[in-house]
């Protein structure tokens, strides 16, 4: 069964970029950036957000053209002038966002991939030749179902699976494993490990967990700021060493120490249920209490009603049953009870979520409180300049980098988003604090920073819900941690005791 | 009563006569208008669409004799109007509805202009072939005169369920209607598959409006479409994209359209005008029963302007 153009070489291949610089006007990218993938190995890309990353491996696969440098594909040097090219050559990329269209079968998106899609598909063949080629490889995914029934681990597998069947043997990884429990994420970058060993596959994968570097991949590139910042055998480096080469000189925020011990409940969750979009049981009468000074943590594989349950809380969803109390009030989700309670959100996807993308840094942090004084007088006669200067001092006090107050904040980058986010959010006192990956596709800094103050706000005595696909972000954080799963709590433990595999286990429901 | 013999047979079989007679264009616009809305865009210029091929149809059949030219040049025409919303929609920052709804204007608007002089003449009209000639039964024969474009519509349905299952294009077509992310990484482009899903929706809408000059009612006039064609768009919806339920929503609309003539020949004339309304009120019944604000439409494509 060969599919699309046979590769020109035989068995796993490496890919050299030499010199690579990318400018995007004035902007500089990558600035002479060298990469070397040796044949059979698994090579791990790291840097923060913005390192360039991402540029680099979209100028090997053809997305961008770099504006100098060279790419060598098994030792030959190659013009690669758009995606298909690449394709030809063997090179294959599974992207951090899905590309299997999920209101097809997985056998459907597996065809469809083909660069020979026959004008009638002999679907009675197809499954035949599909079942032989899963039966060769070491994960399994169920062919007929739809791709938006499966798990988000499936997907993810189904993602990779794809690029073997289209015979792609370089495999460039983007983040493969941020949807993945880290059972699954083990699980998959293991069987893709074997295959490497074999001699089957090269494997270069972009990701910020140390914990899989050092695990899985045998050399690493380490960027900052486009620019090569390190590179090396794993074996002779440590977590740290590469942690502070993707920083460099730059400061972290300081995370205050846990202090204060949790006082009176202040936000409880009696049996709430929620549907999904498609009118499914989303949230399944869960109950949850949290008091203040004390982070509840709500772990879980993305996709088992997490952003239901946020949006009940936020108001974006209504519930279809069970009650929420806030302080001992009946809690709706209107401005007034938020007010009221001292609510704060830091919903995922803050630009989507808790931002009005066309107006400005000022508006959206005024976005709380703008209809009163000190920015509106009467209710209804807005102060420009009141905007204004509070914004000044938030962008300040928050580190928020921005060229003025007035820049429509969708111009802004994600952690900047979220740092303005959390300067509205998080400004004055704070009792309930409800946060949902807050630190998703941030860097190390805004990471820091936001950990600090939500740390920082428990300890003023904030009742604090942190709901995480992040399972360290959890361990680091909460003082409790409760596992979600299809729509229940399936686990609680205090995170001083919880036990990993335990937690893990039943992120996967098992 | 001159037809006493069958009594109040006449109007169950004047419905179905009505339902086959007029559920033609719905279902060839919902057809078309299938195809296009799985490929990810909206187009509401099918009403335009089909009057421009209802005049285009009845100026070539007028012209060279022939009714099948004027189907066919009916789909020419729905085609160029297809490649016209495409192409416009192509362009960065352009909303397909509004561009849908300029067309639909634009469409009727040329449609009258070019259509002034055909509006005397007679032009040779669509066979239709006669199911019921074994029976002698006046009404039951008039309502088996089944059209040809009906029975087309009727193989097209299941042809094109089929399509978007197992042919490359049909697989393609959903894919940039369900993910241009998906299709773009593909290396597919989304605006060339758009654009000819667009001029095949167009295509079939413009057969759509021949059937209305050249069948039934079967001559030129500026009333001659009281909004089928959007009405068709509508039926998409609630036929959750799926050809074979688009074939069953034409029947039930053609049928509720002819409830009130059909009333009216059995001598009920009291509530005619409100017979006539049958398919808005079944439309609207159907639209508060299926949709909740709660959850999103299922099988609705997610690129979809309106689901998005």
């Amino acid at each position: 069964m060969i599919i699309g153009e046979p590769p020109p070489l035989v068995g796993a291949f490496g890919v050299d970029a030499i010199a690579m610089t990318m400018r995007f006007g004035d902007f500089l990218a990558l600035d002479n950036v060298e990469l070397k993938v040796r044949p059979g190995s698994f090579h791990a890309l790291l840097g923060e957000n913005g390192a360039g990353k991402s540029t680099l491996v979209k100028c090997i696969m053809g997305y961008y053209h770099a504006t100098e440098g060279d790419i060598l594909v098994g030792g030959r040097e190659q013009a690669i002038a758009n995606p298909k090219d690449a394709h030809a050559l063997g090179l294959g990329m599974v992207y951090q966002h899905f590309t299997l269209v999920p209101a097809m079968t997985v056998a459907e998106n597996l065809v469809l991939a083909r660069d020979d899609v026959p004008a009638v598909v002999n679907w009675p063949k197809e499954m035949r030749e599909l079942e032989a080629f899963l039966a060769r490889m070491p994960f399994k995914v169920p062919l007929s179902a739809k791709v938006s029934d499966i798990s988000a681990g499936e997907r993810q597998k189904c993602e990779i699976l794809k690029q073997l069947y289209l015979k792609r043997r370089f495999l460039i990884l983007d983040e493969p494993t941020s949807v993945l429990t880290p059972a699954e994420a083990d699980e998959v970058l293991g069987m893709l490990r074997d295959m490497v060993v074999k001699g089957e596959l090269t494997i270069l994968m972009i990701t910020h967990k140390f914990r899989e570097v050092m695990a899985f991949a045998d050399e690493v590139t380490i960027l900052r700021r486009g620019k090569l910042a390190g590179a090396g055998k794993v074996s002779e480096l440590t977590p740290d060493a590469m942690a502070r080469t993707m920083i460099g000189a730059e400061e972290l925020t300081v995370q205050p120490p846990r202090t204060g011990e949790a006082g009176e409940a202040r936000l409880e969750l009696a049996k709430v249920r929620a549907l999904d979009d498609a009118g499914a049981i989303a949230v399944h009468d869960v109950s949850l209490t949290v008091r203040a000074g004390e982070i509840v943590g709500i772990a879980g594989v993305s996709g088992n009603g997490q952003r239901q349950l946020v949006e009940v809380l936020a108001g974006q969803r209504e519930a279809e049953g069970g009650e929420i109390r806030v302080a001992g009030d009946p809690y709706h989700a209107s401005r007034e009870e938020m007010r009221r309670h001292r609510m704060s959100l830091l919903p995922e996807e803050p630009l989507k979520n808790a931002c009005v993308g066309g107006m400005s840094v000022a508006d959206n942090i005024a976005f709380r409180e703008f209809d009163r004084a000190p920015f509106a007088s009467g209710g209804w006669w807005l102060n420009r300049s009141a905007f204004r200067d509070d914004a000044t001092k938030k962008i300040g006090q928050y580190k928020i980098k921005t060229r003025t107050p007035d820049t429509p904040i969708s111009a802004l980058s994600g952690g900047n988003v979220q740092r303005a986010v959390l300067a509205r959010e998080l400004a004055g006192d704070v009792e309930v604090l409800i946060a949902a990956n807050p630190c998703f596709g941030l860097d190390f800094a805004a990471v820091a920073q936001i950990h600090a103050e939500i740390m920082a706000a428990r300890n003023r005595g904030a009742a604090v819900l942190l709901v995480s696909e992040d399972l360290d972000e959890l361990l680091e954080l909460s003082d409790r941690l409760v596992v979600m799963f299809h729509g229940e709590f399936v686990y609680e433990a205090r995170t001083s005791e919880a036990d990993l595999t335990e937690v893990g286990r039943h992120m996967a429901g098992h | 009563m001159a037809d006493g013999s069958i009594g109040l047979w006449t109007v169950p079989l004047a419905v179905l006569g009505g339902a086959i007679r007029v559920s033609t264009p719905f279902l060839f616009v919902s057809l078309g208008e299938c195809i296009t809305e799985r490929s990810g865009r909206i187009n509401l210029g099918l009403e335009g669409t089909l009057v421009m091929g209802a005049m285009s149809a009845y100026g070539i059949s007028y012209l060279t004799g022939s009714p099948w030219l004027g189907v066919l040049a009916a789909g020419i025409t729905g085609a160029l109007l297809g490649a016209l919303h495409a192409g416009i929609c192509s362009l960065p920052r352009v909303n397909d509805v509004a561009v849908g709804i300029a067309l639909m204007l634009f469409g009727t608007g040329l449609a009258f202009y070019l259509g002034k002089p055909l509006i005397e003449p007679t032009a040779p009209r669509l066979p239709a072939i006669d199911f019921g000639w074994w029976s002698d039964i006046p009404q039951l024969r008039a309502a088996l005169r089944v059209n040809v474009l009906f029975l087309i519509g009727v193989v097209l349905a299941p042809i094109l369920y089929w399509a978007f299952r197992t042919t490359r294009w049909g697989l393609l077509i959903r894919t940039a209607g369900e993910s241009s992310d998906a299709a773009r990484a593909m290396g597919h482009s989304v605006l060339l598959i758009r654009l000819r899903a667009t001029m095949v929706g167009g295509f079939l809408a413009g057969i759509g409006g021949s059937f209305l000059s050249l069948f039934y009612p079967g001559s030129w006039n500026e009333g001659l479409s009281s909004g089928q064609g959007i009405t068709a768009v509508a039926l998409v919806i609630f036929a959750r994209w799926d050809p074979l339920l688009c074939l069953w929503a034409s029947l039930a609309f053609g049928g509720a359209a002819a409830l009130g003539p059909a009333l009216q020949s059995v001598g009920v004339t009291s509530g005619y005008h409100l017979f006539n309304a049958a398919p808005y009120i079944l439309t609207l019944a159907i639209m508060i029963v299926t949709c909740s604000p709660k959850r999103t439409l299922t099988g609705a494509p997610a690129e979809l302007s309106i689901t998005r």
